[in-house]
């Protein structure tokens, strides 16, 4: 049984809580895998997307989650401009929560916002990326693909690589992979580690191969454009030449290793096209347990909800 | 009138001494072992009388966002803290940068008839760090220094003229610092805490910057300076090394960063959120060192109240600001002198004689011939801290469940019980 009845971060989560929704996510793979994946678990409940940030694939995966468990949705797009001067995020989670939801998943560019969204409502949140803070679904789909690739999480080497300051997929992961007894790697510009990110257990390394070296998962992040006309980086091509990984990169990494990455990609910049459409890429099976991690979840916190509301 | 404050410890710049004092009119006329007196008595025993307590950083909000406060609940806040005198920062709407907005302030506050009110007026027009404001008019009108309070003025041509041209007028420069280019939308302090949060940091550097920025023109210029709410370690050191080879600058902080580190933000709770944001332990130990050795000379609030609405956000969104007013004393008190940092003169210092040595207001002693400004408080009376219990408009406090010592028991004004606690 979850310990809340959001899902907020994987900071505040424990290992035996991410264990319980991997271990139904196996059980939700079977049936999204099977001919008719359609089950009447969750009928009758009502899930909302409220996204103040785009997104493909969280929102579909989601979404589809939902329905294949049998509950109904909706979607809310919010402009990111509406956020400031539209109704305040309380009132419109005071609003859906009239309407009888059982579920919100919000996407939001401000860290804490659904925290602050589920002190208000009844609602289970489910934190959908808040800012540079944490996306634990997305970490969630991570382990459960690493979990299935090697038989487990504990004692794993994962290097992740990219623009780990501005990632909230690499805040998720640092704080579940802990949890579970992984390693952790990093290696970006130093314009894009966070500060004192290796207090939370991450170990900063001084090139892309130490990053690599011996590991069992290689984890390249989104590069944002917008981030170059910050002046993070100087320009794509000098980021993929130092920082991006390719199967040079990848041969200090184990034999059997395997790449991930949240995507969307951006081919030839974080990971060479070579490597994305590769043997070692799971970047499709990710996506595929997405949606079953997510079911598993829906399925967890209705049972909370059912055992505690 | 006369009022005869009997019995109580009467805390001067040279110790506490037990002493009646009679005040007459607005000045207090004698202080001695015992005075006899038919008239208004305040029985003091166990109390401690202090002078007025000056706070020269406070946002009143009038005009324009009333909403937030107005001169009327900020005064009201002002004497439940024991403040008998307020300064106040120009960042209002219409900003203060002209005669007009000092003259209203200060007829609001005579309507008021609670603390005094000295507004600051703004170094630009509009704030808008370009052109100068009406320097000599609003001094005419009662301003006493003059400031931008919120952000800096970025170009640093334009600051040095402000300086220059208001220390003709006698005026001083109040330094908010602030490289806003560098802080680039940070919320926090930028550290472990807003990585672990997400949070956008910034970084000490872009208040040091600043900070030593104006202390470089105060001393190109040879022209005093005064540094706002400094919350760095590095900044009180630059702060420090400046008065060491004699540079004119003063400075104050506030209480929340010398109480407080950014260890609060992991709640999210918009009331931890202040500009310049609470630091680390080691700024928190450098800023009461710095107070200590002199290197900031006053206790100020940056009293900055804000309605729920600008604080039940999300906290990127939030309004920066801690209404400190009604607090300053009693958590000044808990935890620099019950803790044995320093003493109740050195504090009184602090928060009363510095400011008004600085600003050249009066009041900030405790003498015969002085104004009868007092604060008395109850040092022995212990209370929690609840921000909805605040009289300002602005209930946004960090400070909610901290217990402190210190209650204000009279707050008295031109000789005139304004407040009884």
């Amino acid at each position: 049984m979850l310990k809340n009845k959001d899902l907020l971060g994987l900071k505040d989560c424990t290992a035996e809580e991410i264990y319980e929704i991997l271990d139904a996510a196996v059980q939700m793979k079977k049936l999204l895998k099977s001919d008719c994946k359609q089950s009447d678990m969750l009928k009758g409940k009502a899930l909302v997307t409220l996204f103040y940030e785009n997104s493909t694939r969280t929102r579909s995966s989601f979404e589809l989650a939902a329905k294949y468990l049998g509950a109904s949705e909706v979607n809310i797009s919010v402009a990111t401009s509406s956020v400031q001067k539209g109704e305040t995020l309380i009132d419109t989670g005071e609003t859906l929560d009239a309407m009888q939801i059982d579920y919100v998943v919000i996407r939001h560019p401000m860290a804490g916002a659904p925290k602050l969204l589920a002190e208000h409502v009844k609602a289970s949140v489910l934190n959908g990326g808040d800012g540079m803070h944490e996306h634990p679904t997305q970490a969630l789909l991570d382990m459960f693909t690493m979990r299935e690739a090697f038989g487990k999480i504990k004692g794993l080497k994962v290097a992740i690589l990219g623009d780990i300051k501005h990632s909230r997929v690499a805040m998720s992961n640092l704080f579940g992979l802990k949890k579970l007894g992984a390693e952790v790697f990093m290696y970006a510009p130093a314009t894009m580690i966070p500060k004192e990110i290796e207090k939370l257990g991450a170990r900063v390394c001084k090139s892309r191969e130490e990053a690599v070296e011996g590991a069992d998962a290689v984890m390249g992040l989104r590069i944002q454009l917008e981030r170059q006309h910050g002046g993070l980086f100087p320009s794509l091509s000098e980021y993929s030449k130092f920082y991006g990984v390719n199967d040079a990169v990848m041969k200090y990494a184990k034999k059997n290793a395997v790449v991930l990455h949240p995507g969307p990609v951006n081919r030839g910049v974080e990971l060479t096209p070579g490597l994305i459409d590769g043997e070692k890429s799971l970047i499709l099976e990710q996506v595929t347990n997405g949606v079953a991690v997510r079911m598993a979840l829906l399925k967890l916190l209705a049972d909370y909800r059912e055992a505690n509301l | 009138m006369k009022l005869l404050i009997k019995n109580g410890t009467l805390v001067t710049a040279d110790g506490e001494i037990k002493a009646d004092l009679l005040v007459n009119g607005k000045v207090i006329e004698r202080i001695a072992p015992a005075i006899n007196e038919k008239c208004e008595t305040i029985d003091a025993k166990g109390k401690h009388v202090l002078a007025g307590i000056i706070d020269m950083h406070v946002h009143l909000r009038e005009p324009g966002f009333e909403g937030k406060e107005d001169v009327e609940s900020g005064c009201k806040a002002a004497v439940k803290g024991g403040v008998t005198q307020v300064c106040c920062m120009p960042n209002t709407n219409p900003v203060c940068d002209n005669a007009v907005v000092v003259t209203y302030i200060k007829h609001r506050a005579e309507e008021v008839n609670l603390c005094k009110v000295n507004p600051i007026g703004a170094i630009t027009k509009g704030q808008n760090g370009e052109s100068l404001s009406d320097i000599g008019k609003m001094k005419s009108a009662g301003i006493v220094a003059i400031s931008d309070d919120g952000k800096s003025v970025a170009n640093s041509a334009v600051m040095r003229l402000a300086m220059e041209y208001a220390n003709d007028f006698n005026l001083k420069c109040l330094c908010h610092c602030e490289d806003a280019n560098l802080v680039d939308g940070g919320v926090v302090n930028e550290g472990y805490n807003s990585t672990l949060c997400g949070l956008k940091g910034s970084l000490r550097a872009a208040e040091d910057i600043m900070i030593a920025r104006d202390i470089a023109l105060s001393e190109s210029l040879d022209i005093p300076v005064h540094i706002c709410h400094v919350s760095t370690y590095s900044g009180a050191a630059l702060i420090k090394s400046a008065k060491e080879r004699g540079v004119k600058v003063t400075a104050e902080t506030c209480p929340h960063y010398f109480i407080l580190t950014d260890d609060i933000i992991t709640s999210y709770d918009t009331n931890t959120k202040v500009n310049p944001p609470v630091r680390e332990e080691k700024d928190r130990q450098a800023i009461i060192s710095a107070l200590k050795d002199g290197t900031i000379d006053c206790i100020v609030t940056d009293h900055a109240p804000h309605s729920l609405k600008d604080k039940q956000v999300e906290y990127n969104l939030a309004a920066f600001g801690i209404s400190g007013i009604e607090t300053s004393f009693a958590l000044s008190y808990t935890y620099l002198v019950k803790t044995g940092l320093m003493s109740l003169s050195e504090l009184s210092e602090k928060m009363s004689a510095n400011p008004a040595k600085i600003l050249g207001l009066e009041g900030g002693g405790l003498g015969e011939g002085a104004a009868a400004d007092l604060t008395i408080v109850d040092l022995k009376e212990k209370y929690v801290i609840d921000g909805n219990k605040f009289v300002s408009k602005g209930k946004n406090t960090p400070f909610n469940g901290f217990e402190v010592f210190g209650a204000v028991k009279y707050t008295i004004v031109d000789g005139e019980i304004k407040y009884r606690g």
